[in-house]
């Protein structure tokens, strides 16, 4: 049976595109079929952070309004043949979608597809209820900073308000160094304030730079936040799948033990 | 008070989480400032019946407090009422 999942978070800027990404991708390397829809009419991102940017045709107001098939809209993914993405309008804006015309497109794709993920915009108007309008499930990915929590707590309030069955948060961006002095809100700190389940934890990894930067999203590859990520894919097929120890860090010792391990 | 807790600051995680459930409470019970205001005359209202109280130094708040029977903590709205004077029964 496929899913619709939305990945949403109220405040800009802490990580949905880069989630969205590595999700679908990491579904995809576990042999699903997966399209990711960008919701952002007017804001395309997606698009950049799969490397997929110049092959653009037709986007989703193209489908919705009917000017060409959602078929011919599809991109299919330079690595993963059963990874697909339907971009969003840069030159239009929210008003051109409805919160019908999205459900009625979201269900379509469920006769193809096992996983359909929406990457919302930043906000809760319009667009946020374009995105959520035919979703099943919704992953809301937080930092652990007071603005960026206080907008997951709103968002959650909002999902359930829409009636969303299942509502799980990803903490991003979580420095293990500044826990530990006590200048950033652990993970405890924050699932004490969102009464939520959380679904995955992704460290501050300057690697996530780096794969922006090449257009290729790096869940599954030996790094903090790959791993991470992957593991939030296996959570979401419904495995149990123990939080990442994020604590292995830079130090002299963690780096000697990682010697020893190797040989 | 520990004599050592004078040269602990206290961590920034920590004021971060305190001003987040604070705010919280507030977000949640969708309170706004005219509301508060509103119960806050009506506050004084009452009270003046019965006692002069300084209408200036009165505070209002919606915070965090831990709930008798279950575990957890649920909202309360504390008011800080500072009395000029008890008036005397008739």
């Amino acid at each position: 049976m496929s899913e619709v999942i939305v990945i949403t978070s109220g405040k800009g800027g802490v990580g949905k595109t880069t989630t969205s990404a590595n999700l679908g991708t990491g579904l995809a390397k576990l042999n699903k079929k997966v399209v990711l829809i960008d919701t952002d009419i007017g804001l395309r991102n997606l698009d950049v952070v799969m490397g997929l940017e110049n092959r653009i045709v037709y986007n989703l107001v193209d489908v919705i309004e009917g000017s060409c098939r959602a078929k011919q809209a599809l991109i299919r993914d330079k690595r993963y043949e059963n990874l697909y993405l339907l971009p969003s309008a840069q030159t239009r804006d929210k008003t051109s979608v409805s919160p019908e015309e999205m459900k009625a497109l979201t269900d379509d794709f469920r006769k193809e597809f096992d996983y359909i993920i929406l990457d919302c915009p930043a906000g809760i108007e319009q667009g946020f209820k374009n995105a959520i309008a035919g979703a099943d499930r919704a992953l809301v990915v937080t930092t652990p900073e007071v603005s960026a929590i206080r907008d997951a707590d709103r968002i959650i309030g909002l999902l359930e308000a829409n009636e969303i069955k299942k509502t799980d948060l990803i903490v991003n961006r979580i420095r293990m160094d500044m826990v530990k002095k006590g200048e950033m809100m652990s993970l405890d700190d924050v699932l004490d304030i969102l009464a939520v389940n959380l679904i995955g934890a992704v460290p501050d990894d300057e690697n996530i730079v780096i794969s922006t930067n090449q257009g290729e999203p790096l869940v599954g590859s030996n790094t903090p936040a790959g791993q991470a990520y992957m593991n939030i894919c296996n959570r979401v097929l419904g495995e149990e799948v123990p939080l990442l120890d994020l604590s292995g860090g830079n130090g002299f010792f963690s780096k000697l033990a990682n010697i020893f391990k190797k040989s | 008070m520990n004599v050592f807790d004078i040269f602990k600051k206290k961590s920034s995680g920590d004021i971060a989480k305190k001003r987040l459930q604070l705010l919280l409470v507030s977000d949640r019970a969708n309170c706004s400032p005219e509301i508060m205001e509103l119960i806050k005359n009506d506050i004084i209202k009452v009270i003046a019946k019965y006692m002069e109280i300084d209408t200036d130094g009165l505070d209002i708040q919606i915070t965090q407090t831990d709930s008798d029977g279950n575990n957890g903590s649920v909202p309360a709205l504390i008011a800080n009422i500072p009395i000029k004077e008890l008036k005397h029964g008739k």
